[in-house]
């Protein structure tokens, strides 16, 4: 048992944790923040991404221990109230969504991306997305509401 | 009026919930004092189970339940009831669950089953279609005889034949005899999951008077309900099936999964509720997948490209079990020549049992399988008479008056396969395909396929739709078909606002799904979603504008006749100006003195496949099909001559979808289907060791798909309408998968001469028969 003290959507968390639990599993059920998926509890889907200290990470794989002292981010600090975020509108508009079990951890990844990069190229958006599986949608309106968001958040039109 | 409706691109249904994380699938859901459900898997793919130990694990502080085969004295199955819940006696694949626990947390629950011995007796494991329809073949189900299975079902006892369908169509023999040609290869394909992102996942708590309450990850609440009920031995009312968000399907949530195993645990827990789920090796290792398949098509031709004679044989390879599997294998044939008209034709087409993980249901039904075969010896026979690709197709394919292989005759209301193979052709510009401005060594191909599929189900199949108003004038339309992302509730939505004249967002499509309290449906498959509830929920409009009519009429002081449904208003119909609104009749209508007449308006509407018979069990003839859709693909590849690695430039796919009723979601649908068969087409497929052993049981072993690797598509949509659909409406969501892989083998082929004929189409492969042309 470790103590460990991290943000998750900017409210302070200080809790006990055993060494070999999972970011994730804590997240999910011990803070109930249900909203970042298992797909498949080995780094290979991106169901599971949340960003922490700016940078997407699987939380599958990622010790609570390592969280420590850490700022994370999950979708559910997306949206404030009725308000949804430029990417999530984008998610909608673009029909990026069918039945929505990748697309926390997708938003999580595109989030990520565009904070570091406001204008991606087809390529950036690729390299950033290529971690995170969706069987239903094909990619290509995920492709485009990235681009959208992109877009909505003051990128170039490229 | 408010503005059109159907063909509109409304946005869908739920993707708020979606998009914030606050949607809740049944990974996401807690029931207090829930406890977690641990499996010990077969490591052997076929053995005796000569002794089970639970004792350790019984005594395990926090476990609450041990369970063997041997307390489970059920068989549970869709069409032939074959399997068990946990392994009784034997193990007929690896990754087979023999014992189960409940425990107070996943850890101590995993630490159980570590501490579960069992001893086996390994047995010969029969791993390979061919091999299992020998003679001396070691038999999987050794009591198939004594199997329950629906009539239309034959299983051979004293076999591994799960069920065998025979289609005759005039005379081969004579067939053959007249051909100019006569064409034959064999074709196989691996077996592949599904790969939702939502493994299967089920809560089941028990209740006195051996009652049940489910949550589940399935495609089809009433017949997990049914085939529980039946499996059990429970009452079906007795039984509560809930149904929210679902992560994908793709076929393989239909039917019934884990929901016995956890009614089972709950039980012998006391009654705590159980969950289950399914790690994502679990998911490969033991639950069902798509069949694989081998063929063999023998085809008689003429110089001028006319099919004379078709002789063809499938071996589905159906793994341990063939509940869901057997008609996978009917379904098929039934479509079995592909969208051609072919005068004579022999076909046979057996589900056969082998000691793999079993097969089921997947995104086309056994199409996308059997079309690999059909539209590859398409390519292979024209190239042999020297025919183009596209040619051959245009003359045999199916016309108003064909007659297809069961029988049916091709009408003016079916869409049109040639339609769409020609807006393919012209969209990657087929004709033209030299490589001249390409680096050396690298060949342009082009390559072109078509398919068709009709919904695989009962001749009875059934669905119902409630509507009811609440109190501001809005509608609540309940279906237990579900919506697991294809977008069908949005459709759906859209018809009701177009049958009522009111605007989409006053519909709210009831979202979870619950045996209790929604109206029946089958099953969520086959693409028959829309095409079934649509007519149902077109009918509940009706009856709910009917009693509206009905009540205004008094008030309004005409007859129902002269009464028109406008703009969320019952309007006289010469009199625009005299009207009473929805919300004023929603509850009841209440006359200036308070007297009151009507009451809440609820409605209700059903629908019930019309015409479909049985086959005849020797000549396969009679009508299976609800509706056809029919489609093609196009698709432009480069290819290195040397090394075989090729790159999928442009796909361009068609379907004649009678009428999109919204476009965005009918091009979602293609979208994802078509990168789904892509995935199947290049890169998926499971692969086994000598002794039945999964060796693709990650995704880093089994890929998938990646955002990097979809080439660019180009989506079609062909509207000629169907007379029975919901505005001519048919389903679209099974079939954009079909045919991929065949017409990128189609283009490979074109490019450099190989003649493809095993899946996945990889690049070692492709090298392997350069080589051996050299
Ligand atoms: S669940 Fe973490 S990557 Fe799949
Ligand atoms: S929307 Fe279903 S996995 Fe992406």
């Amino acid at each position: 048992m470790k103590t460990i003290n991290f943000t998750v959507n900017g409210r302070n968390y200080k809790l006990d944790v055993k060494d070999n639990e999972i970011l994730l599993d804590v997240l999910r059920e011990k803070l109930h923040f249900t909203g970042a998926k298992e797909g498949c509890g080995e780094g290979e889907c991106g169901a599971c991404t949340v960003i922490m200290d700016g940078k997407a990470v699987t939380s599958c794989i990622i010790l609570a221990v390592e969280a420590d002292g850490s700022d994370i981010e999950t979708i559910e600090g997306q949206s404030v109230g009725e308000e949804i975020s430029d990417i999530q509108e984008a998610f909608i508009e673009e029909n990026a969504i069918q039945c929505g079990f990748c697309t926390p951890g997708m938003v999580m990844s595109t989030k990520a991306l565009l904070d570091r990069n406001p204008d991606p190229s087809d390529e950036d958006i690729d390299i950033a997305l290529s971690g995170n599986i969706c069987r239903c949608t094909g990619y290509y309106s995920i492709r485009n509401a990235v681009k959208r968001a992109a877009e909505k958040k003051g990128g170039s039109q490229s | 009026m408010t503005e059109e409706m159907i063909g509109k691109s409304v946005k869908r249904i739920k993707a708020l919930e979606k998009v914030t994380g606050n949607a809740k699938f049944v990974h996401d859901i807690e029931i207090q004092g829930m406890l977690h459900a641990k499996m010990k898997l077969s490591p052997h793919a076929h053995a005796k189970i000569v002794n089970i130990d639970t004792t350790k694990a019984k005594s395990l502080p926090g476990v609450w339940a041990v369970l063997t085969g041997k307390e489970l004295p059920y068989k549970v199955g869709l069409y032939l009831v074959d399997k068990d819940i946990l392994a009784v006696n034997k193990v007929r694949y690896q990754g087979e669950p023999v014992a189960a626990v409940a425990a107070e947390t996943k850890e101590i629950a995993e630490k159980a089953v570590e501490l579960i011995e069992v001893e086996y007796k390994k047995l010969d494991a029969v791993l390979d279609v061919q091999k299992a329809v020998e003679e001396d073949a070691p038999l999987v189900h050794e009591n198939l005889g004594e199997l329950e299975s629906a009539p239309v079902f034959f299983p051979k006892p004293g076999t591994n034949i799960a069920h065998h369908t025979k289609i005759r169509k005039g005379d081969t023999e004579k067939g053959f005899a007249k051909a100019d040609h006569i064409i034959e290869n064999e074709f196989t394909l691996p077996m592949v999951d599904h790969t939702a992102m939502e493994t299967h996942t089920s809560i089941a708590e028990w209740k006195p008077g051996r009652k049940v309450k489910i949550w589940t990850s399935a495609q089809s609440p009433f017949a997990v309900r049914n085939l529980l009920a039946n499996g059990l031995h429970l009452n079906h009312e007795d039984i509560e099936v809930i149904v929210p968000y679902v992560g994908g399907g793709f076929g393989g949530k239909a039917g019934i999964h884990f929901e016995p195993l956890v009614t089972c645990l709950s039980r012998a827990a006391d009654g705590r509720p159980v969950k289950i789920v399914m790690s994502r090796e679990e998911e490969f290792n033991s639950v069902p997948v798509r069949q694989g398949l081998y063929s063999r098509l023998k085809t008689g031709v003429n110089d001028d490209g006319e099919i004379v004679a078709q002789e063809t044989e499938f071996l589905w390879d159906s793994g341990a079990n063939a509940d869901y599997g057997v008609n996978v294998t009917r379904a098929a044939a039934t479509a079995g020549v592909g969208p051609y008209e072919i005068k004579n034709v022999k076909l046979d087409s057996k589900t056969v049992y082998t000691n793999k993980i079993f097969g089921t249901a997947y995104r086309g039904f056994g199409h996308l399988e059997i079309l690999w075969a059909i539209e590859r010896q398409m390519d292979l026979v024209a190239k042999e008479i020297g025919i183009s690709p596209y040619d051959i197709r245009m003359k045999n394919g199916l016309d108003v008056g064909s007659v297809t292989i069961t029988g049916e005759h091709i009408g003016e209301s079916h869409g049109r396969v040639k339609e769409c193979l020609r807006e393919v052709a012209k969209e990657i510009d087929f004709e033209n395909r030299d490589s001249d401005d390409l680096p050396e060594g690298k060949k342009r191909g082009k390559g072109v396929a078509t398919l068709h599929k009709a919904p695989a189900m009962p001749t009875n199949t059934g669905t119902a739709a409630f509507l009811k108003f609440n109190e501001n004038g809005t509608l609540n339309l309940t279906v237990s078909l579900t919506d697991y992302g294809q977008g069908t509730y949005t459709a759906l939505a859209q018809i009701v606002a177009d049958q009522l004249d009111m605007p989409v967002d006053k519909v709210n499509v009831v979202w979870e799904n619950n045996t209790e309290t929604e109206p029946y449906d089958w099953q969520t498959v086959a693409s028959k979603g829309l095409f079934m509830s649509g007519n149902a929920v077109i009918k509940a409009s009706q009856d709910m504008a009917q009693q509206l009519k009905e009540v205004a009429s008094e008030p309004l002081r005409c007859s129902v006749e002269d009464l028109v449904i406008e703009d969320e208003k019952v309007k006289v119909r010469h009199h625009l100006d005299k009207y009473i609104s929805f919300k004023e009749l929603a509850m009841g209508y209440t006359y200036e003195n308070g007297n009151a007449i009507g009451g809440p308006l609820v409605a209700r509407g059903n629908y019930i496949a019309q015409g479909l018979t049985n086959l005849d069990p020797e000549t396969g003839q009679g009508l299976p099909a609800l509706d056809w859709t029919y489609g093609a693909h196009g698709v432009e590849v480069i290819v290195d001559e040397d090394t075989g690695e090729f790159e999928v430039v442009k796909i361009a796919s068609a379907f004649d979808v009678g009428k999109a009723i919204n476009k965005e979601n009918v091009i979602g649908q293609i979208q994802g289907g078509v990168i789904q068969g892509y995935g199947s087409a290049v890169m998926e497929g499971y692969q086994f060791s000598e002794d039945g052993r999964l060796l693709t049981n990650t995704f880093t072993d089994y890929k998938v798909p990646s955002i990097a690797d979809i080439p660019e598509l180009k989506p079609i949509i062909v509207e000629n309408a169907q007379e029975d659909g919901p505005y001519g409406a048919r389903g679209v969501a099974e079939h954009p998968m079909l045919s991929i892989p065949s017409v990128i083998g189609n283009a490979v082929q074109d490019a450099i001469g190989v003649k493809i004929k095993e899946m996945p189409v990889i690049p070692e492969k492709i090298f392997e028969l350069i080589e051996a042309n050299k």
